[in-house]
């Protein structure tokens, strides 16, 4: 089953399962680029809170997916990476540089909307 | 094939053993209050209630007998663990204690010189006997003990861990973590993942990690903090590093570790202060106001 994206106004949010595939990544990705080109959309949030862990692969595919949507006018926002997650990356060197990350939806909702109504555009 | 000497070796071995062990036993009492005399002597016992001091001297006694008679040393380690868990005897010290021990090792084996030193053969075969059995007692009860202490310093440390790294919210969103110390690998990493979790716990959005009480750092422990610094940046959590003294700052700038990235204030207060404006929060002194309206 591919992994469900929800929308709220103009931001789609998508929650990834505990068990991800490198297909079902490359799916979502096909998918949330698609999807916010059709609808406008102006902010993606991808929350991870239940990956214990992201590998090199998932990384680089996060890091393509940010910079393809922004393109395509959405900023993207990764949210709730774990603990452990966060230090096993850094000790393997992986980092998500260049890609905005918050705590949780609440931080990452806030953080969207006033990007969008702050009147700085980024281009 | 066992040789005739040694067959004949072996049966008197067996019947010192058993004359040793029957002595021993007859001249419990003698013995035992002999000892009792002897560690008074040395000051080994002032101060210990009577009562008590004659069931251990028999408890003990009793074991090293024991011990010999069968070989087997359970006994001995059993009421050596269970002496040493209880801090030995209430009024007694660790020295004490060996001291004690040590001045039954030479009743026992001066009771036995006395009963052989008429009959050499004899006498060699039965210190032969006794020797190891007395030696491996000794170690034992030696190793129950640092066994013992060797685990309270283990859960000292742990504690002193655990203590030496709080995390402290001071407001919704900011956190506070001084590091007072010395910083090692192990120590870095330790901090790290408390930190983290702290931050998902405190929902912290900014983290003030204060290195005030720390003496110097080296290159491993300098690339520790960085990493703790990317860590909690891919949680969403900003971390402002203050308090680097001049040594540290000299230090850092020597072995090229590069901090650029990292958000540095030289002391607490300046740390606060940056937390507080990064997170939208300021700060008025009301005493300078004039009257009425209220902040």
């Amino acid at each position: 089953m591919p992994i469900p994206i929800l929308k709220q106004g103009q931001i789609l949010i998508a929650t990834m399962p505990s068990a991800l595939t490198d297909e079902d990544l490359i799916d979502l990705r096909g998918n949330l680029i698609g999807k916010a080109g059709a609808i406008h959309a102006s902010g993606v949030i991808i929350d991870v809170t239940a990956l214990d862990i992201i590998d090199s692969f998932a990384c680089r595919l996060i890091r393509n997916l940010t910079l393809a949507l922004r393109l395509r006018g959405a900023e993207t926002v990764i949210v709730g990476i774990q603990p452990d997650v966060a230090f096993a990356m850094v000790q393997l060197g992986l980092s998500l540089d260049g890609v905005t990350t918050m705590l949780d939806l609440d931080d990452a909702l806030g953080f969207l909307y006033r990007q969008n109504y702050s009147g700085e555009q980024r281009d | 094939m066992v040789t005739k000497k040694v067959q004949k070796e072996t049966d008197l071995n067996k019947k010192i053993l058993a004359e040793l062990v029957a002595h021993f036993r007859v001249e419990r009492e003698k013995l035992r209050k002999q000892w009792l005399v002897e560690m008074t002597a040395k000051g080994l016992v002032s101060g210990l209630d009577k009562a008590e001091l004659d069931q251990e001297s028999a408890a003990i006694y009793d074991t090293c007998i024991g011990c010999l008679e069968s070989g087997r040393f359970t006994r001995a380690e059993e009421y050596a663990r269970k002496k040493a868990e209880r801090g030995v005897l209430k009024a007694m010290t660790s020295e004490q204690f060996f001291g004690g021990i040590l001045t039954l090792r030479d009743i026992y084996g001066m009771s036995i010189y006395l009963k052989y030193k008429n009959d050499e053969t004899r006498c060699i075969a039965a210190l032969t006997l006794y020797e190891p059995v007395a030696n491996k007692i000794l170690s034992i009860i030696a190793l129950a003990f640092i066994e013992e202490k060797e685990k309270t310093v283990k859960q000292q440390q742990q504690s002193i861990l655990e203590l030496s790294t709080p995390t402290l919210p001071i407001r919704p969103g900011i956190m506070i973590l001084p590091i007072i110390g010395i910083l090692d690998s192990y120590r870095a990493k330790q901090l790290t993942e408390q930190m983290l979790r702290a931050i998902r716990t405190n929902r912290a959005k900014v983290v003030v990690m204060d290195i005030t009480g720390v003496p110097t750092i080296d290159s491993k422990v300098a690339n520790h903090i960085l990493q703790t610094v990317e860590a909690a940046r891919l949680m969403g959590t900003q971390v402002i590093v203050s308090g680097l003294s001049p040594e540290i700052a000299q230090t850092i700038v020597t072995i090229g570790v590069d901090l650029s990235r990292v958000v540095t204030v030289s002391d607490l207060q300046s740390g606060i202060e940056e937390a507080d404006r990064v997170s939208g929060y300021s700060v008025h002194s009301r005493r300078n106001e004039k009257a009425s309206s209220g902040v």
